[in-house]
């Protein structure tokens, strides 16, 4: 019986039986597949309206129930030749999209109104010098208040909510100068103008709204580029899980959609997709995603099993259980709840320099009005001075220039495979001093792969791996990766348990346990021989070899790691595994500290006591056990094949088998933060040479027009050099194209087999902890 | 210099058109998806030989 798919969850029920659903497609990269998908999925019988955003890569359906359901649309798109993964949209992708069409249209009043009065601005700087008559100007200068007055109301509200809702924080951020020098400006501009007065500042109020939502605007479509790219993959590697109903049929549905109570079969080779209790079924499970644990543990009836854990030999029928009733997650909920109440909030580099700058500039306004009035001028011209030195130093340059870089250093981090979850992860990135990296999942690829320091021929090689494509083991799945023809041999036959065996070229080959391939007793590897390891066997025409499965490094780990020594970043290890399993990777790295056999606590009170020192963790880890851990350091990365919930508390996420994008994330933060730095000394530098000018009331709307843009040209193009200075040089990371999801939902295996993986040495020199980690342990 | 009384009105009302072109085109969707814009314009099956 064919198993039902229910995927009620991602579809919108609208009117009169029409239904929508949005998917991600896979593959999309042309002209020629928008028609194809679009023209193909429209001849259907039911099918409303089929339109593809190829920005997005995403498909939106809308069809008549009863003639075409959800998953006969996904087979469809599967017929044309595309993968399509459905989608849940999520609340924050559609506030930004409103977000930025709010900033659009501000943008496109502030641009319109700018534009308009500077046309007017200009003809009165140019009568002003000739012959102009005051009736003339002033008509210009009411003209220039009807379009400013309102188009300033409209485009700038954002800055004056923000600004508005620090004060009633009793904070300061960049925006309260902001808003202060673009009202003051307009109020001192009508009160010029109602006194016929030759100089009006619309035109700076208006101009300086205009670059500021440039820079406010491409900063959220940065944001909003990487966060529809994570949903895509966050839906690509969205699991199914097997839902045994009341009538004991079995319906395919997604993990997501999945509730406290309902029972669910777990196949060997599947992911385990929700806590639970096991109701019947024996099986060994992986629980290294779970507990950074690399030996199997042995599960019966009643044992409380994780979500995230791979069934590695029976099949397990599973109650799925609510979250807190498992000890291991309750513990990790309530350390997560502790150290995000205990992560002091850092203060963002811009509003630092905000807190310090509105202060001195607002003193400095008040001094020069002062000054003014005790050298004998008259209140109106020392106001009108006052107000001329506030538009002056009105932060145009200081709010581009750390935007400006984030908006670069985003772009080129995005290229590079790293995606920012959070808006200041960078400028946290670049203060690191000290990385602590979980092994299992993340020093080591998420998958196992064969060892290869062993000769193996690559005949018999090719043969295993064509022959364990027909298993379903985790162990095969290993082996069945390097196989270069991916066609499984016809008339293989599993026996549960034990292996797979076909007839190659007339002769019975065997694939799994050594008993099971008829090898001797003395001859059989052993975990005492090799306790990192596990064994698979293959047999054929007399022909025996026999594959060692284990946690390969990353294939650049032991680069990256010297990469990052080199920077003089100190390196930490720190896993949940035993401590056999993590000296030896320990020792290849090169990192003296490390430490094993962890509890989530213990990582934390290790990364505390770490900080407590004075120094900033990075955390690199992906289990399940790491996500306090990430949570508690100064900021973190997890590989995209990490838990969901460590993902979630990750800074950024890595995509790939490599470990290079971390030393990138730590190489483009450093460098983006030394320009930021630049751009404030550059911002310093302009109102240094612009503030005795406007002290000494030689501020004309010509100067202050010229200045400020020329500032703002200036930071941004300073800006530019982040992308110049991180893509050169280095292969760009393939980003653009969506990774392939296999069967067992890991995005990134497909690339897994084409890449050599590193092998660990074997155990021998025992490595020591140094003192730094046992002074600090708890 | 009378002739402002017509041109300055005429030169934002042609001001404020474009500004509405770009509201109305932003409203209904024209910058939702431009890469995909750059593209749909390539194949010509849309057109009857």
């Amino acid at each position: 019986m064919a198993e039902k798919l229910d995927l009620s969850m991602f579809v919108e029920r609208g009117a009169a039986g029409a239904s929508h659903m949005t998917l991600a497609v896979e593959g999309v990269a042309c002209a020629g597949c928008i028609r194809k998908i679009e023209n193909g999925l429209t001849k259907l019988p039911g099918i409303i309206d089929a339109r593809i955003n190829f920005t997005q890569r995403r498909l939106a359906v809308d069809w008549r129930d009863g003639e075409i359901d959800a998953a006969g649309i996904i087979k469809a798109i599967e017929g044309i030749g595309y993968q399509a993964h459905p989608f849940a949209p999520e609340r924050v992708e559609a506030d930004d999209s409103a977000q930025a069409k709010w900033l659009l249209k501000c943008l496109a009043v502030a641009g319109f109104a700018a534009m308009n009065v500077m046309l007017l601005s200009i003809s009165v700087w140019a009568g002003n010098v000739s012959d102009m008559t005051q009736e003339t100007r002033d008509l210009f200068h009411w003209l220039s208040a009807l379009i400013a007055l309102p188009a300033a109301a409209y485009a700038g509200q954002p800055f004056f909510r923000s600004a508005l809702r620090a004060l009633r924080a009793r904070q300061l951020n960049m925006d309260v100068p902001i808003s202060l020098g673009v009202v003051l400006a307009l109020a001192l501009s009508v009160f010029e103008t109602a006194t016929h007065a030759a100089h009006a500042y619309f035109d700076s109020a208006i101009m300086l709204l205009f670059f500021l939502l440039c820079g406010r605007y491409l900063d959220l479509a940065m944001r909003r580029k990487t966060r529809v790219f994570a949903g895509n993959l966050a839906s690509l590697k969205a699991e199914f899980a097997h839902r045994l109903e009341a009538s004991g049929e079995l319906t395919q549905v997604p993990v997501a959609a999945l509730n406290p109570g309902d029972r669910v079969l777990v196949r060997p080779g599947d992911r385990i997709p929700a806590d639970g209790a096991i109701l019947g079924g024996t099986s060994e499970i992986d629980e290294s995603l779970v507990t950074g644990e690399t030996l199997p543990r042995a599960v019966g009836a009643g044992t409380t099993v994780y979500a995230g854990s791979i069934n590695i030999s029976g099949a397990l029928t599973l109650r799925v259980t609510a979250a807190g009733a498992g000890t291991l997650v309750e513990e990790v909920q309530r350390l997560l709840d502790k150290a995000i109440a205990a992560k002091s909030q850092t203060v963002r580099l811009a509003d630092r320099a905000a807190q310090f700058y509105a202060p001195v500039v607002h003193a400095t306004a008040a001094l020069t009005a002062v000054g003014w009035l005790i050298a004998g001028a008259s209140p109106h011209d020392s106001i009108v001075i006052a107000i001329a030195v506030l538009i002056i130093t009105c932060p145009c340059a200081l709010a581009l220039a750390i935007p400006a870089v984030q908006v670069v250093a985003a772009g080129s981090l995005f290229r590079a495979g790293v995606i920012l979850n959070g808006g200041n992860a960078i400028e946290r990135l670049a203060e690191v001093d000290t990385v602590v990296f979980d092994k299992t999942g993340t020093l080591t690829l998420p998958e196992p792969g064969i060892d290869e320091t062993t000769d193996i021929d690559s005949d018999i090689l090719e043969r295993a791996a064509r022959l364990a494509l027909s298993s379903r083991h985790p162990l095969a799945a290993a082996l069945a990766r390097r196989a270069r023809e991916r066609i499984a041999y016809s008339g293989a036959v599993e026996e549960p348990g034990q292996g797979v065996r076909a007839v190659i070229d007339g002769e019975e080959a065997r694939l799994g346990g050594a008993k099971f391939c008829g090898l001797a007793e003395p001859e059989q590897p052993t975990a005492a021989r090799d306790s990192t390891a596990s064994f698979i066997t293959f047999t054929r025409g007399g022909k025996t070899a026999t594959f060692a499965i284990r946690q390969a490094l990353r294939p650049d780990a032991i680069a990256v790691a010297k990469a990052l020594m080199g920077r003089g970043l100190h390196l930490i290890v720190l896993s949940g595994d035993r401590p056999a399993a993590v000296a030896p990777v320990a020792n290849a790295l090169g990192i003296g500290d490390w430490r094993a056999g962890l509890k989530p606590a213990e990582k934390i009170a290790v990364i505390d006591a770490l900080q407590a020192q004075g120094r900033r963790v990075l955390m690199v880890g992906d289990g399940l056990n790491d996500a306090p851990a990430l949570a508690a350091a100064h900021v973190s990365l997890s590989p995209v094949t990490a838990a969901h919930l460590t993902q979630a508390h990750a800074d950024a996420l890595f995509l790939g088998d490599h470990l290079k994008p971390v030393l990138r994330a730590v190489v483009v933060a450093r460098r983006a933060r030394s320009l930021m730095k630049q751009n404030l000394a550059l911002a310093v530098i302009y109102n240094a040479l612009a503030v005795p000018i406007a002290i000494a009331g030689l501020v004309t709307p010509l100067i202050a027009a010229v200045a400020m843009s020329s500032s703002s040209m200036l930071v941004t193009l300073n800006a530019l050099r982040a992308r110049l200075a991180a893509d050169g040089g280095l292969a760009p990371a393939a980003v653009d194209r969506l990774p392939n999801p296999d069967s067992n939902g890991s995005a990134m295996s497909a690339e897994a087999a084409s890449l050599s993986s590193v092998p660990f040495p074997k155990l021998t020199a025992k490595a020591t902890p140094r003192p730094l980690l046992e002074d600090i342990s708890a | 210099m009378n002739v402002l009384i017509y041109l300055v009105p005429m030169a934002l009302l042609l001001g404020l058109t474009g500004l509405a072109g770009f509201l109305w085109s932003l409203k209904s969707g024209q910058y939702d998806d431009l890469d995909g814009a750059a593209l749909r314009i390539l194949p010509d099956d849309d057109i009857d030989s």
